[in-house]
């Protein structure tokens, strides 16, 4: 690199608008190796990276750059993989902007690197040629149950396995990956990226059993007496929010997890041919909610219905907890947006389907504890939105089948969240660990990343000490 | 039919339910634990094929396998000494009332049994009924056998005959159970009935089965299956159960059409 830095990111090419709306492929198409490179060259391999700071993780960010720089792709993946065992899914779907990218020094007077997208670019290039498996530490001779095969519980059973211990991972649903799997949709997630990511850590000698309900099928004690020594339970946020506002039982009103399950997890968008799970979208289709889920839901929803497709917040754009790109893209596609709108009911036909979206115009005050500012009714501004499908995206909170049926374990009434201890994330049950969602409520992939290391290097400390 | 599943087989208890799905394509059914045998690990389900789902399962030969059974879910029914009960099924529903009916009785419960459904030739568990109750009453819509007329037909002659009953459970199409609480809350008996919506997770992730009950919504697959018939809003139920009438008629037309297996 020479003289000034490049401050204008190389784009990521994407599938054309007309073609996405009609499919469920992949959006963002990834980097070629010139693409690639071009881009690692921008970076300035800061002597004290902000970048590395900035990743829950703690890959070393200007290493993995500066191997592609050389085109050491293996070198650079393996030095990713030393910290995160998911890349091609954390390139893909992890909030970089508020993360390494955010503290990108480029970022100030330019573009950031992308270095989500150069995360993506070795991951994919491992994926097309093959994994290699790196070297384990010698058997412990001791065992490990995990509850949940999300981002949590799959990262856990990686590092663990790697730090030799035998590793089995319980799933509830019929296929691995918890929300990669059912909740973030084909076009921003291939399904078969999370299969071969999850391929991966059953190479490094994870088994995986779908179908058991850890607290229905097994309890925990039940794990302990089948002879493990520790158990880490990372089931996640999937207890799905309503507004409880009255009409919100009519027929064509789903729970954002309802619509996603159905969408991705069952393939309703290829009834009746591939699947056999349907689903209804309609002519007039509203999703409430900001965040990602609800991009994720409106986005299914335009490409299900080929129709309208409007997104309910109740505070305005700058406020959204969506990712950028992701609001974004979805304005390109079609979807449109209404701002301090809040929804105080719903009202149906004769047949009991949702028909119409009472709502009421909100203003902003105060900050409140999130530090956004709060959103307060306009007395007497209800108005009425026209609706045949409605998503309810407003948040998940922790799932509750570990709490509700393991007494041993304390939990946060008001939240629905396990107690842990924060240094090492051991819960009031011994032997028992939790980190992800069930631990801080609805948060993000990479958080849970975070968590499941943690937990796997406590719970290492604990079996070999 | 009978499945081998033995860490259903082994933590089953009266009135919960396993998901099923049957292949690849498959949509995700709730259907109720019949019978189990803990020693020899294997779970009995019963259902009619009416959909798509059950149909393919009707088509299962002997030692083939169902893509995924998953279970036991939702929470065991009410299983107290409450004296008299009555246990209610109807159509395919006489299955689901034979382990709670055999439960109530070893629970040391005078177990009257109810069973009905639209004709003789459609009435099934007759014989298992008869084996765990004390009485047995038997109704069909059409007369051909038993009474002619409805299992809550039979249960209002009871009541109104002076027999003094301290709880009724029942299970069967959503019209029967409504019919049957609508009895019991003018005689005011305690009364649970087990609800089937439509489900899809069935561990409290989707909300698809949610029901309101005493004002409240709940879900079925984690609050119930079982609630108290006095509180359930049926009307809404019988609404919600419609909501894929046309989508799951199709797809099951297409299947017959292109004679089973796939698209």
């Amino acid at each position: 690199m020479s003289g000034k830095p490049k401050l204008k990111r190389v784009p990521m090419r994407e599938l054309e608008v007309s073609k996405r709306i009609r499919s469920f492929d992949e959006v963002a198409l990834g980097y070629n190796e010139e693409e690639a490179i071009a881009e690692a060259e921008r970076c300035l391999q800061c002597k004290n990276p902000k970048c590395v700071e900035g990743c829950p993780v703690g890959i070393n960010i200007p290493k993995f750059i500066r191997h592609i720089r050389n085109r050491e792709y293996e070198e650079a993946i393996k030095t990713i993989k030393l910290a995160n065992n998911l890349p091609a899914i954390c390139g893909r779907v992890c909030p970089q902007e508020n993360q390494c990218e955010g503290r990108c020094v480029l970022g100030i007077k330019g573009d950031p690197i992308n270095i989500g997208g150069l995360e993506r670019f070795v991951a994919d290039l491992e994926l097309s040629r093959g994994f290699e498996v790196p070297e384990k530490a010698p058997d412990t001779g001791r065992s490990v149950a995990i509850i949940g095969s999300g981002t949590a519980g799959l990262t856990a059973a990686g590092d663990l396995a790697k730090m030799g211990h035998n590793v089995v991972v319980f799933e509830a649903l019929h296929e691995p990956g918890g929300v990669l799997t059912y909740g973030i949709p084909e076009f921003r997630l291939p399904k078969r990226i999370v299969k071969a990511e999850v391929g991966y850590i059953e190479k490094l000698g994870v088994k995986i059993e779908t179908d058991v309900v850890v607290g229905k099928t097994l309890t925990i004690e039940d794990l302990f007496q089948e002879g493990f020594d520790s158990v880490f339970v990372g089931t996640g946020a999937g207890l799905p929010a309503f507004l409880n506002v009255p009409g919100e039982n009519l027929c064509g009103i789903y729970s954002a997890n309802e619509f996603l399950i159905r969408v991705n997890l069952m393939k309703a968008y290829k009834f009746p041919y591939e699947s056999d799970t349907p689903i209804k979208v309609g002519s007039e289709n509203v999703v409430i909610g900001g965040g990602n889920v609800a991009m994720d839901s409106a986005r299914c929803a335009l490409r299900l219905s080929q129709k309208n497709v409007t997104v309910l917040y109740r505070r305005t754009e700058k406020e959204m907890p969506a990712r950028r790109d992701e609001v974004r893209r979805a304005r390109e596609e079609g979807v449109n947006f209404r701002f301090l709108t809040q929804p105080v009911g719903f009202l149906g036909d004769d047949r009991g389907q949702v028909r119409k979206v009472e709502c009421i115009r909100m203003r902003l005050g105060e900050p409140d504890r999130s530090g956004r500012p709060r959103p307060i009714p306009i007395e007497g501004s209800n108005f009425y939105v026209d609706a045949d499908a409605v998503v309810v995206a407003i948040g998940q909170r922790p799932n509750p089948m570990i709490p509700k049926t393991t007494p041993k374990i304390k939990v946060d009434e008001r939240r629905g969240t396990i107690i842990v201890n924060p240094e090492t994330l051991e819960t009031s049950f011994k032997g028992v660990f939790a980190g992800g969602d069930i631990v801080t409520g609805a948060a993000t992939v990479i958080s849970a990343m975070g968590a499941g290391k943690k937990a796997a290097r406590s719970i290492h400390k604990s079996l070999v000490k | 039919m009978d499945v081998e599943a033995p860490l259903i087989a082994k933590k089953a208890e009266a009135g919960q339910f396993v998901i099923v799905r049957v292949d690849e394509r498959g949509e995700r059914i709730p259907l109720t634990l019949v019978d189990w045998d803990k020693d020899r690990g294997v779970i009995t389900l019963v259902y009619q094929a009416v959909g798509l789902t059950t149909r393919k399962l009707s088509e299962k030969k002997e030692g083939e396998h169902i893509l995924d059974v998953v279970g036991p879910l939702g929470n065991p029914g009410a299983a107290e000494k409450f004296g008299t009960v009555a246990v209610i099924g109807g159509g395919v529903g006489v299955a689901a009332a034979y382990p709670r009916a055999k439960q109530l009785r070893q629970k040391g419960n005078y177990v009257i049994s109810i069973i009905g459904a639209r004709s003789s030739n459609l009435l099934i568990f007759e014989d298992e009924m008869r084996s765990v109750s004390d009485e047995l009453y038997i109704s069909t819509d059409d007369g051909t056998k038993g009474r002619k007329g409805f299992v809550s037909d039979v249960l209002r002659d009871l009541l109104q005959g002076g027999r003094k009953i301290d709880y009724v459970f029942a299970v069967g199409p959503t019209v029967m159970m409504r019919a049957v609480a609508k009895v019991t809350k003018e005689y005011r008996v305690k009364t649970d009935v087990s609800l089937n919506p439509i489900m899809v997770d069935g561990t409290g992730m989707c909300g698809a089965c949610r029901v309101r009950v005493g004002g409240e919504t709940k879900f079925t697959c984690v609050d119930g299956p079982e609630f108290d018939g006095h509180q359930v809003d049926f009307e809404e139920l019988l609404t919600r159960l419609n909501t894929y009438r046309e989508e799951e008629a199709m797809a099951l037309e297409r299947y017959v059409k292109r004679g089973g297996g796939e698209d």
